[in-house]
C-alpha cells in the first residue's frame, strides 16, 4: 500500500514536472517516492526480472540495444530511456511501468553496488572503466573493487562483461556466474598496470596478462570481430547496425550476449537492434540552414577517442565544444588525454563555453581551427553540406535545445 | 634537451601529458632540439634526463611507483647530478619523506624533497589561484586541485607559493621547491595555464636565459589564462 502511495504521488509530480516545461520528469517522481517510501526501489524490482547496465561509456545505448533485442519477447519492459540512473530515476522508471515483468535499467558506475543489493538483478552488464568526470566520480580502482565486493554477494546473478577490458574483468570475476564477451578495448590509458597486484600488464593483441599473479583475460564466449558478431558455437554473423562506430558494434554484441540469457534468439534479437537509429538524441541528424549537422556526445577521453573514429572523414568538417558545468566535470585536463593529430588538415571549428581550454590543447597538436560562439556561427563557417559536432554533456544539450529536441 | 616521463602507465590520471607537451613546445619554439622518453615502470629510468616529469595518480598507483622509483634509483642519481625534476599531486607528495598511503598508514616517500604529507579531512576540489615566491619571478598560479593531503613543509624546502584561493599545502601555502626539484598541488597539465612556470623550468635545465617567445606563440595560452584568473574569484 505504502509502495502504491509513494508511485502515485511520485507519478503525479513527474506529469507536473513535464507540463511545466522543467525536465522530462523521470527524476523528480522517483525523488519524492522515495522521500514518502525508502525501500520503493526495492519494492518495485520485487517479482520483476532486472538487468543493470554500468560503466564508463556506453551506458544509455546498450540499455536501448537491450531493450530493443528483449522487445522479442512481447512483453512490457521499463527503462530509465533517458539516462536518469540513479536511484531515483531508477525507481521512477520502475513505477511507470507498473505491469512490465522485465526491466532493463542503465546505472550509476558509482552506486551499482547499492543498486545490486535493492533490485536484486538477474543479469549484470559490466561495459568498459575508465577515468571520467574525476572531480566528482570515485577513482576507477576503488570503483573496480567496489564492483568486485557488490559481486561477490550476489550469487545468483549472471554477469555479462567485457574480457578486454582488464578492470572490468578482475571486478567480474569475483562473480559466481560469468558470460565473457570480447567486445573490444580502445582506451587503454587505464589499464597498463595488473588491477589485482600492479605489475606492469602484458599486452599481445586482445590478449593481456600479468607476468607476476597470472591475472589474464579469461576465455571468452561472444566475440567481436570486425563489424561481425561470432556466437559461443562460432557462427560469424555481420551485425549491420543502424547506429555507428566500433564502441556501439562493441555494446550490441554484449546486448546480444544478455538477450541470450532471457532466451532470445541471436537472428531476432539482432533484427530488433537494426532499428535503432537514435539514443535520447545522440547520432541523430539535423537540418540545420541547408547543412545536415550530427550530433556524437562524449563526456570523457575514452569516449572523444571513440567518438573521434566514428566521424565522417575529412573534407566533411568538425565542431568540437566543451563545457565544464557540474554535470560535466568542472575540470577540464581530460581534453589533454585526447590525441587530436588525427583531425590535422581538415576544417576543425571549436565552441563551448570552455572553448580557449580547447583551442590550447589543439594547438599543442598542431591542429588548425576557428572559435565559434555558436551551433549557427559554426554552420556558417563551415559552408558544407555536412557538419559532424561532438560535444560533452551540457554543450550538447545546448546544442540540442537549439536545433530542437527530435529524436 | 631530453624530457623524461617517469610511469605514464602508473601516474598519469589528468592529462599529465599537457606537461610534457608544452615544454616540448615552448622549447621547440625557441629552437631547443627536444626528445621524449616515456619511461613505464617496468622499464629502467634513464639517468641522462635534463627535465624528469612525474604525474597524479590514484592511491595505489602511488604506493606502487613509489616503491619502484626507489628499487630503481635512477631519479635519485638525476636529480643528484642537478636534473631538474616538476611533480604534480600524487608526484609531488611522493617526493617527500612520507605520505598517506593506499589505507591513510603513512609509507616512506623518495626522499627528494624536505616535505611531508598525510591524509586531510576533506577532499579539496576546485580551481585554485596562488602568488609564486618572489624568489622566483614566476606569475601567479591558476589551476585545478583535486586531493584529499596534506603537506607540511620542513626547513630545506621554501613554498612555491601563497594560495588566495584553494587548498594547497593546506597552511595557507603552496607547493614547495629546493634546488631544480619542484611540486605543486596543481594537478595534470598545470603548465598550461602558467607558461611562467614551464619557461623557469626550462630556463633551469638549459643554465642560462631564453629568448622571449613571438607574440602570436603565446596568444592562446595567455587568452586561456586571462580567462581562468577572470572566472576564479580572490577568497
Amino acid at each position: 500500500m505504502r509502495a502504491r502511495l509513494a508511485t502515485t504521488v511520485g507519478g503525479a509530480a513527474a506529469t507536473v514536472s513535464r507540463l511545466a516545461g522543467k525536465g522530462d520528469g523521470s527524476v523528480i517522481g522517483g525523488i519524492i517516492g522515495l522521500r514518502l517510501e525508502p525501500d520503493l526501489l526495492s519494492l518495485l524490482a520485487a517479482g520483476r526480472q532486472v538487468v543493470l547496465v554500468t560503466g564508463t561509456n556506453g551506458k544509455t545505448t546498450t540499455t536501448r540495444l537491450i531493450t530493443a533485442a528483449l522487445s522479442a519477447l512481447g512483453q512490457p519492459i521499463a527503462s530509465n530511456v533517458y539516462g536518469a540512473n540513479m536511484e531515483a530515476g531508477l525507481t521512477s522508471a520502475l513505477s511507470r511501468a507498473p505491469g512490465a515483468p522485465l526491466a532493463v535499467l542503465e546505472t550509476d558506475e558509482k552506486y551499482i553496488p547499492a543498486m545490486i543489493k535493492a533490485t536484486q538483478p538477474k543479469v549484470v552488464v559490466l561495459l568498459n572503466l575508465s577515468r571520467d568526470q574525476m572531480d566528482r566520480a570515485a577513482e576507477i580502482w576503488m570503483l573496480a573493487r567496489r564492483w568486485r565486493e557488490a559481486l561477490a554477494a550476489i550469487p545468483g546473478c549472471r554477469v555479462v562483461a567485457n574480457a578486454d577490458d582488464p578492470l572490468v574483468a578482475w571486478a567480474a570475476s569475483a562473480a559466481s556466474a560469468v558470460t565473457w564477451v570480447a567486445a573490444g578495448q580502445r582506451w587503454r590509458e587505464d589499464s597498463w598496470c595488473c588491477p589485482n597486484c600492479g605489475a606492469h600488464l602484458l599486452r599481445d593483441g586482445d590478449e593481456w596478462s600479468c607476468r607476476e599473479c597470472g591475472n589474464r583475460r579469461p576465455p571468452v564466449s561472444w566475440v567481436l570481430s570486425d563489424g561481425h558478431v561470432l556466437d559461443p558455437s562460432g557462427r560469424a554473423q555481420p551485425l549491420d547496425l543502424a547506429l555507428p562506430g566500433r564502441a556501439n558494434a562493441s555494446n550490441a554484441v554484449i546486448a546480444l550476449a544478455v538477450a541470450e540469457a532471457f532466451g532470445v534468439s541471436l537472428p531476432s534479437a539482432l533484427s530488433q537492434m537494426r532499428g535503432v537509429t537514435s539514443v535520447a538524441g545522440r547520432y541523430t541528424q539535423v537540418q540545420r540552414r541547408g547543412t545536415e549537422v550530427r550530433l556524437l556526445l562524449a563526456k570523457n577521453p575514452a569516449g572523444w577517442l571513440e567518438a573521434l573514429d566514428v566521424m565522417v572523414p575529412a573534407p566533411v568538417p568538425v565542431l568540437l565544444a566543451v563545457n565544464a558545468q557540474t554535470p560535466d566535470g568542472r575540470d577540464t585536463s581530460w581534453l589533454w588525454d585526447v590525441d587530436y593529430r588525427r583531425l590535422r588538415g581538415r576544417p576543425v571549428l571549436v565552441g563551448g563555453e570552455r572553448k580557449m581550454d580547447l583551442a590550447v590543447r589543439l594547438e599543442a597538436d598542431d591542429v588548425a581551427f576557428q572559435l565559434v560562439d555558436s551551433i549557427d556561427h559554426a554552420v556558417d563557417l563551415a559552408r558544407s553540406p555536412r557538419l559532424e559536432v561532438l560535444a560533452n554533456y551540457t554543450a550538447f544539450q545546448q546544442y540540442r535545445a537549439v536545433l530542437g529536441r527530435t529524436e | 634537451m631530453r624530457l623524461v616521463w617517469i610511469y605514464p602507465d602508473l601516474l598519469s590520471t589528468y592529462g599529465d601529458r599537457g606537461n610534457v607537451l608544452v615544454l616540448e613546445r615552448r622549447a621547440r619554439l625557441r629552437g631547443l632540439p627536444v626528445d621524449v622518453v616515456e619511461v613505464n615502470s617496468d622499464q629502467r629510468v634513464p639517468l641522462d634526463g635534463d627535465i624528469y616529469l612525474m604525474g597524479g595518480g590514484e592511491d595505489l598507483p602511488q604506493v606502487l611507483a613509489t616503491r619502484r622509483l626507489q628499487a630503481d634509483g635512477g631519479l635519485h642519481e638525476a636529480v643528484r647530478r642537478g636534473a631538474v625534476l616538476f611533480a604534480v599531486c600524487a608526484g609531488y607528495q611522493m617526493l617527500g619523506t612520507q605520505f598517506g598511503g593506499a589505507d591513510g598508514h603513512p609509507l616512506p616517500g623518495l626522499d627528494l624533497l624536505d616535505i611531508s604529507s598525510s591524509r586531510g579531512e576533506r577532499r579539496g576540489v576546485g580551481e585554485i589561484l596562488a602568488d609564486v615566491d618572489p624568489a622566483l619571478s614566476v606569475p601567479r598560479l591558476t589551476g585545478f586541485e583535486n586531493h584529499q593531503g596534506v603537506t607540511r613543509l620542513g626547513r630545506n624546502v621554501r613554498p612555491l607559493a601563497r594560495t588566495l584561493t584553494g587548498v594547497g599545502n593546506g597552511d595557507g601555502t603552496e607547493g614547495a621547491y629546493s634546488g631544480r626539484v619542484l611540486g605543486t598541488y596543481l594537478h595534470g597539465p598545470a603548465l598550461v595555464r602558467n607558461p611562467g612556470l614551464a619557461d623557469l623550468l626550462l630556463t633551469w635545465a638549459a643554465g642560462q636565459e631564453l629568448p622571449p617567445l613571438p607574440p602570436q606563440a603565446e596568444e592562446l595560452a595567455l587568452r586561456l589564462r586571462d580567462e581562468r584568473l577572470s572566472a576564479v574569484s580572490v577568497s
